[in-house]
């Protein structure tokens, strides 16, 4: 690994974040992250989900305070500075959730904060202007008139820039840019930055994609626990070279255990046939889409978060309706079942967003547990209570939920222990799983709660149910999977066992570039 | 025919001016159930103003100044301490109901009516000069809403506060003003009540400020559409009260009109997510 | 001290602290009312007292007046637990006095209690819970707001009531329907002769059954467990298994219900007929005996309790201050409880350290 240490100083940096702590409660996000950024830069800041880089970036853009640390940006201290401070500065952040007003036009959100006013009323004209130039000499070519709301993913993306350099940015923070772009319009935007890089910008990506650092980065700090640790130059760098740096060497990719790439026979307990599922906007999110998983076998689902991962699952859940296609469990077409009947036949489902989906944060961990199989609590309509506690003390005890009262709130708990009461109330007390939809089972959760989830996760493959993983973990598919297809744009594009899987393999097809 | 024309647009200014608070609440994101408040609150004050001056201008001023008062308790529960907006103007006009009478019965010793109030004289064909501007209310919060740097920033903290925090605007800020705003129409539209009714009397508003929050929501939101849907409803009330006595309907349909509409509104309209998103949402 | 005992005592607090607030704030307002009227508060609040708790027919008037505000407050509460605003208890309260109206004057004379009063009081829950569906289906289909759906609701079920009043029931000379032929429930004051005068009536039994029976129906069924889990959360609550708008209409329709067994409480218990406008803001008021009663049932009962002493108490003051001061109080306490909540919520939060698990 060559550590650039030596960066010339005949000119400020664009950027240097010292020793920056800040806390969420009992989470620290930050635990001493230091970040250096010449002018003139493309810099890449990657690491695994929950390492702490969006935090960083939002201390840097103003949109938080840091509980320790200090910000200094062109040489001078502006710690604790706010949003607007940060603007007038020249520091412009585009948010992987975009920040626009969509019933505003493109000209409306851009002013927006610091209008042009004339004679009491807005005066748009000369901002038209500005942005057409700006437009021309960016190449990010958009209509200023344009409805928001009407515009694609990219081209509001283009507006997001648009909007941090029509500010007078020079130091621009992308969250995640390429997270919900198709592959042209991520090398569109690569093209971008890099005229905006020729013309003295700086530019600070956040990514935890190893193909993004080594295609658009000069220079990248690694983030691990909240913590920068390490600093590489791109050139000549390996992406193994970043992925050890990401995991650690402690944390090593996981073991493969020999039983995940066993092939396996028998009727597939769950199937799905040209499964076609359009969002609320009327765009195809999956596409006409096919496979199969039999019981016993890992199926892992990889692929660049927003490419229908999130509705394949809800569709198969019975959370949305499918334009098209068939769901079928054990041979059953479950397409039109409600999701109380799919649970009562056997299919179990841990959801990407617990928080959102998986539980009721105000409800006890004792009725969060019973949360779907109500039902099976049930007598005449009476909901019978002895049993639902008896039901919390004993999953607690099985799964280690800590701490272990059951009439605690479940806003209460760890983010690791509440997966635990996901993974308990789909896993345990006799229930008799068929097939288990995992997503993003370990999101979030703290190293220690990882290993226990996976091997409730390998149990439930032993024991004979079929297992859709569904992960933005390369390293948890590839420890867990039989076998591992790659999700882009709605329609599995790849497929491969788990054996022969390997992030080198998978990378290409997961950005498009292997279609 | 005229007298007919001056009827309908007298009994359209309170439910204009009322409107046109609501859009620029409702815009900014506040939900604008305290209209019925802001308007009695802006006829207690006007009378009460107007019999202690005998100014009527200073009544007018008084009457709006209650409002705006009610408004900034409205503000201060939902923006300060992030209390819900709801509930929140379910007490107001609660609290303005019971208060004014009680103020009333303080000052002049009845719990159902003030001493006549001159205001305006008879005040030419819409009763009084408030009539008048009453008609331009809406208006001009179109020309605010879509003309103006406050409007624009109204329009992005009632649809995403996130982005307009994200540019540097206090979300907070532009709400209180929004509010205060709302509560000055619509008071406004109380003070023409009382003076063209020459009295205070209690609970004299009788669910205009809710016709007129049906109003906003049968426009959609938007000033000109509300300012069509306030005279639609006015022109049924008017009719109603030319049929009295005809037998041609009974009355209690013709009261139900704008509300039916609206109800009827909001299930064929609901879909189209026509309200400010952030309606009703308080921000962290 | 354990996590469970803390997080146990932040419940409490959430639960109690807003309501005393609320009512400690309502008893400084009220001693400036009461000096700006140049009365005694200490005087003021021990006529109230007196007409309210000092006698039994003040005692027996605050219980007539909470039976009511029980019926309405856990109308609202109801909906609120699944998530939803019920504006339209004060219609459904009409409603509901108008379905035991009804149904006591088609009865035949002389068909006995037993039978009458049981058939009076299910139209009453018929009616109320018909305005109830309303909005609950329209939001279940359409999506439509219920706030506004329920605020107009109102004024259109008010209407017709008051038209078919007016147009075919009335009794000449008067807003009133003719007097019940069947489904009366006796008064206090035909068991105990100092309650006379009073309105109290065995209704309150029945307001007790509603307390006990939505309670059980809310913490210990499991269409009471989906309510709860769709108003705290609706996508979790999907996910679950549950469907939102089958559980957005049947909360509405219960809560429909239970403002229309309050008319029981006026048309059966006190009057015996349907008369325009008897509910007195009852409805409205539901929605600051839910409040302050914390959206439980044991709560709302006692809300309804320390409202119906005001509103009541406003009366015994009158000759004092005038009793709309009891509105203002009234709007100040909900002002206080609705502002307080979220401060108190953030502030025992602070309090309490985040329980940490080791996983």
């Amino acid at each position: 690994m060559s550590t650039t240490d030596a960066i010339t100083r005949d000119t400020p940096l664009a950027i240097q974040l010292t020793d920056i702590v800040k806390r969420f409660g009992a989470v620290t996000a930050n635990a001493g992250a230091s970040l250096e950024v010449a002018r003139g830069e493309i810099h890449a800041i990657c690491g695994e989900n929950g390492a702490g880089k969006s935090t960083l970036m939002r201390i840097l853009a103003g949109g938080m305070r840091p509980d320790g640390g200090r910000v200094e940006v062109d040489g001078r201290d502006v710690t604790g500075w706010s949003t607007a401070d940060a603007i007038r500065a020249g520091v412009g952040m585009v948010y992987q959730h975009f920040q626009l007003v969509p019933t505003l036009t493109v000209v409306e959100n851009l002013v927006l904060g610091d209008e042009p006013v004339a004679r009491g009323q807005l005066e748009l004209s000369d901002a038209r202007q500005a942005i057409r130039a700006l437009c021309e000499r960016t190449g990010l070519v958009i209509d200023p008139d344009r409805l928001v709301g009407d515009l694609s993913v990219g081209e509001a993306q283009r507006v997001e820039i648009l909007k941090t350099l029509f500010r007078g940015a020079r130091t621009l923070v992308l969250d995640e840019p390429t997270a919900v772009l198709s592959p042209p319009e991520v090398t569109d935007l690569w093209r971008v930055l890099r005229r905006l890089r020729d013309d003295g910008g700086t530019i600070v990506l956040i990514t935890h994609k190893l193909d993004e650092v080594l295609e658009a980065a000069s220079v990248v700090t690694v983030m691990r626990a909240g913590r920068t640790v390490g600093r590489l130059s791109t050139a000549g760098a390996t992406p193994a070279d970043i992925a050890r740096a990401m995991v650690g060497r402690d944390v090593a990719l996981a073991a493969r255990d020999p039983k995940a790439n066993a092939a396996v026979s028998g009727a597939p307990a769950l199937q799905v046939a040209g499964l076609t599922v359009r969002n609320a906007a009327g765009r195809t999110v999956v596409d006409n889409l096919s496979f199969s998983v039999r019981p016993g076998e890992i199926l892992g689902i990889a692929g660049v978060e927003g490419n229908g991962q999130t509705e394949l699952v809800a569709a198969i859940a019975g959370l949305v309706t499918p334009s098209a296609g068939r769901v079928l469990l054990e041979g059953r077409d479950v397409t039109r079942w409600r999701v109380a009947e799919r649970t009562a036949a056997g299919l179990a489902h841990i959801p990407e967003d617990r928080h959102a989906r998986g539980l009721v944060l105000d409800w006890s961990i004792a009725d969060n547990l019973v949360l779907g199989q109500q039902h099976r609590f049930t007598q005449g309509g009476r909901l019978d209570v002895v049993r639902v506690a008896a039901h919390a003390e004993a999953q607690i005890a099985a799964f280690d939920i800590r701490p272990g009262n059951a009439l605690l709130p479940a806003r209460a708990l760890s983010g690791g222990n509440q997966q635990k009461i996901v993974i308990a109330r789909e896993l345990g007390g006799g229930r008799d799983v068929r097939v288990l939809l995992a997503a993003q089972p370990t999101r979030g959760v703290d190293v220690g709660a990882i290993e226990a989830i996976h091997a409730r996760l390998r149990a439930a493959r032993d024991a004979g149910a079929a297992v859709l993983l569904v992960s933005a973990d390369l390293g948890e598919l590839l420890a867990l999977s039989t076998r591992v297809a790659v999700m882009y744009g709605g329609a599995l594009v790849f497929e491969t066992s788990g054996a022969d899987a390997t992030p080198e393999l998978l990378g290409p097809h997961m950005t498009g570039a292997a279609a | 025919m005229s007298d007919l024309i001056f009827q309908w647009l007298r009994i359209a200014a309170p439910y204009l001016c009322a409107a046109a608070g609501g859009v620029l609440s409702e815009r900014a994101g506040v939900i604008a159930l305290t209209l019925e408040g802001y308007l009695l609150a802006g006829a207690f004050g006007a009378a009460m103003g107007a019999l202690a001056t005998g100014a009527p201008w200073l009544g007018v001023a008084a009457g709006v100044g209650a409002a705006m008062a009610v408004a900034a308790l409205h503000a201060t529960a939902t923006l300060r301490f992030r209390a819900d907006q709801v509930v929140t103007a379910v007490a107001l006009n609660l609290l303005v109901d019971g208060g004014s009478t009680f103020l009333l019965r303080r000052a002049y010793d009845s719990s159902a009516n003030s001493p006549r109030v001159e205001g305006f004289g008879s005040g030419g064909w819409l009763g009084s000069p408030v009539g008048y501007v009453a008609l331009l209310m809406l208006p001009l919060v179109w020309w605010l809403l879509s003309r103006t740097a406050f409007g624009l920033r109204v329009r992005a903290v009632g649809e995403k506060p996130e982005a307009a925090t994200a540019s540097g605007i206090s979300v907070a800020r532009v709400r209180w003003l929004a509010v205060l705003g709302s509560g000055a129409l619509a008071g406004l539209g109380g003070a023409y009540l009382a003076l063209d009714q020459h009295k205070f009397s209690a609970g004299m508003t009788a669910g205009r400020g809710f016709i007129a929050l049906a109003a906003v929501i049968f426009g959609r939101w938007d000033p000109l559409r509300t300012a069509g849907a306030c005279l639609l409803f006015a022109a049924a009330e008017t009719l109603q009260i030319r049929l009295q006595g005809t037998a041609a309907l009974p009355s209690q349909f013709t009261e139900m009109i704008p509300y039916v509409l609206t109800i009827v509104a909001l299930a064929t309209l609901a879909g189209r997510a026509a309200a400010p998103a952030a309606l009703g949402r308080n921000t962290p | 001290m354990s996590t469970a005992l803390v997080s146990r005592r932040a419940q409490w607090a959430d639960a109690l602290l807003p309501p005393l607030v609320a009512l400690g704030v309502a008893l400084v307002v009220g001693d400036v009312l009461m000096l700006s009227f140049g009365q005694s508060p200490r005087v003021v609040w021990g006529v109230l007292l007196e007409g309210t708790w000092g006698n039994a027919y003040g005692a027996g008037q605050v219980l007539y007046k909470a039976t009511t505000l029980t019926c309405t407050g856990l109308a609202v509460a109801v909906a609120l637990r699944a998530g939803l605003f019920n504006i339209a208890a004060e219609s459904q309260l009409a409603a509901g006095g108008f379905g035991a109206a009804m149904a006591g004057l088609l009865l035949p004379s002389g068909v006995p209690a037993l039978l009458a009063v049981p058939f009076c009081i299910g139209a009453a829950m018929t009616a109320g819970a018909a305005v109830g569906a309303v909005p609950g289906v329209l939001k279940a289909r359409t999506g439509a707001n219920e706030v506004i759906v329920t605020i107009c609701l109102n004024f259109v079920v008010l209407a017709l009531l008051n038209w078919a009043v007016a147009e075919y029931l009335h009794v000449p000379d008067s807003l009133h329907t003719a007097p019940i032929n069947a489904g009366r429930v006796a008064r206090f004051a035909d068991v105990n002769p100092a309650f006379r005068g009073s309105a109290a009536n065995l209704s309150v039994g029945v307001a007790l059954l509603a307390i006990g029976a939505t309670w059980f129906g809310l913490f210990r069924t499991t269409g009471g467990y989906a309510m709860r889990a769709v108003g705290l959360s609706p996508s979790a609550a999907e996910y679950g298994g549950i469907s939102l708008g089958g559980t957005w209409t049947r909360a509405m329709i219960w809560s429909g219900a239970l403002a229309g067994l309050g008319g029981v409480n006026y048309v059966l218990g006190y009057k015996y007929y349907y008369e325009e406008g008897f509910g007195f803001g009852a409805g409205f008021l539901g929605i600051a005996v839910a409040l302050v009663g914390r959206n439980h049932p044991v709560g709302v009962g006692i809300a309804a309790l320390l409202f119906a002493t005001l509103s009541q108490g406003g009366l015994a003051v009158n000759a004092l201050v005038p009793k709309q001061m009891m509105d203002v109080l009234q709007a100040v306490v909900i002002l206080a409880v609705v502002a307080s909540v979220p401060e108190v919520r953030r502030i025992v939060a602070a309090a309490v350290p985040r329980a940490k698990g080791d996983g």
